[in-house]
């Protein structure tokens, strides 16, 4: 623990590193699945290709795909841009098959009723379908969240600094509070992630509020 | 870089020997084989307990929540607190085979246990009222039912425990991570990059037979997959959603 109150500088830049590094391929990653998603629902076989496809990206063990990705990209090994792309890369090949899951759960009836009441079908896309689809993203994302946290840890041994750096050294120096800074740090993170993305949900589907009244 | 790399795969020199990529791979397998062997041992049981009597919820949140903890600090802690209680190689050994046994147990309890919970109530009541007792009733009904789960969450757990083997490379085990530990710390980008791509090559080669195994093992009724003379009228003409 007297680690942990020496420390908290240290810990709080290689967090903020570490949000930076797992959070931004968690928005990059939905930004992307979602047209991926949508293509995916449009004909059977672009489905199979994109979700065998992406289910294969996620085969690929983080670290043996953290190193390869300066072959791919011509960056160096040390560029935080290889974990940022791989962890992208990881988060699309969970969410493309959420957000199909998702998308094609919303009700034939509900789907018709729109297009009756006159929705182009960009519009009822962003109005009707998408919106339903939130609670089935967002389950996806969960998961994709608490994996993308502890898989950025590993981005240490190539290098790249965040929370993962407390693990290393501590093992290395075996400093047991280092070591447990790190796990608790990250925990920590995850959590804050669920939380955000549980409270993003909330937000973004007001009917199951209304459906459920003060229950929830 | 590519060519030095490619190189460096089909030499003939780095596949023999005792470090050789030869004994690496196998090593990798083995470990991976064994540990969810182990998993499975516990995990397939205690999965079909809680989905066939309903209790035991709580083994699932307990095994879901270990997923956040980091990988590595788990590694790195179990390493620590038994490097000094176990006798030689078995200190390096037994710490990573132990920590890849408990991220491979979460997959494998909640496809089985889900995969059990999946039976439609209907078909259950329809065994239990042709008098099967309730052994007959988790072997010869809930089993096949859970069985596309079950793989399916042995093959995540495959490649968690693939994935996690290279990792434990940097507390001693052997396998295929020793290539990217290794060729890190010298700054040796070739062996690096190399050992990453024999990974990635075996995650995805270990997957495949799972793809088969999903198709070939489930019972037929429950794929759609029944032979045409069982057959009587199609309810839905194009069938569910594949």
């Amino acid at each position: 623990m007297q680690w942990i109150l020496d420390h908290l500088d240290d810990i709080t830049s290689l967090g903020l590193q570490h949000v930076w590094l797992s959070g931004l391929p968690l928005i990059l990653g939905l930004v992307i699945s979602i047209p991926v998603g949508w293509l995916a629902t449009r004909a059977r076989w672009l489905r199979g290709v994109l979700i065998t496809g992406s289910g294969l990206l996620y085969t690929i063990p983080s670290l043996a795909l953290f190193v390869l990705m300066p072959l791919v990209l011509g960056t160096s090994i040390l560029d935080p841009l290889n974990v940022v792309v791989a962890m992208t890369i990881y988060t699309i090949a969970l969410l493309v098959r959420s957000v199909v899951d998702g998308l094609t759960s919303v009700p034939d009836e509900v789907a018709r009723s729109a297009t009756a009441m006159g929705y182009t079908s960009v519009r009822r896309f962003f109005g009707v379908d998408l919106p339903l689809a939130v609670p089935v993203i967002a389950a996806g994302l969960r998961v994709a969240a608490v994996s993308s946290v502890s898989m950025v840890s590993i981005a240490s041994l190539i290098g790249v600094d965040q929370l993962g750096d407390l693990l290393i050294d501590g093992f290395n120096r075996e400093i047991a509070g280092e070591l447990l800074a790190g796990i608790l740090a990250s925990v920590l993170l995850a959590v804050v992630f669920d939380l955000l993305i549980r409270l993003g949900e909330h937000t973004l589907t007001p009917w199951r509020r209304a459906q459920q009244g003060s229950s929830a | 870089m590519i060519v030095d790399i490619l190189q460096w795969l089909v030499s003939a020199e780095e596949w023999s020997g005792d470090g050789g990529i030869l004994v690496r791979l196998l090593e990798h397998i083995a470990y991976t084989l064994l540990v969810i062997l182990l998993a499975g041992l516990v995990a397939i049981p205690a999965g079909l307990w809680i989905g066939h009597t309903g209790r035991g919820r709580w083994m699932v949140t307990v095994a879901n929540a270990l997923r956040a903890i980091p990988t590595l600090g788990l590694l790195f802690a179990l390493t620590l607190v038994l490097l000094p209680r176990l006798p030689g190689a078995s200190a390096f050994i037994v710490p990573s085979i132990a920590v890849l046994v408990l991220l491979a147990i979460p997959p494998i309890l909640s496809g089985t246990y889900s995969g059990v919970e999946s039976a439609d109530p209907a078909a259950l009541d329809a065994a239990k009222g042709m008098g099967m007792t309730g052994r007959q009733v988790l072997r010869s009904v809930e089993i096949p039912i859970a069985l596309p789960l079950l793989i399916s969450g042995i093959r995540a757990a495959v490649l968690q425990v693939v994935a996690t083997a290279t990792i434990a490379a940097y507390v001693g085990l052997g396998g295929l991570g020793r290539y990217l530990i290794d060729g890190l710390a010298i700054s040796d980008y070739v062996s690096t990059a190399g050992g990453a791509l024999l990974v990635a090559l075996l995650a995805l080669a270990l997957d495949a037979p799972f793809a088969l195994l999903g198709r070939y093992l489930v019972s037929p009724g429950l794929t759609g997959r029944t032979p045409r003379a069982l057959r009587q009228t199609d309810p839905v003409p194009a069938g569910g959603t594949a």
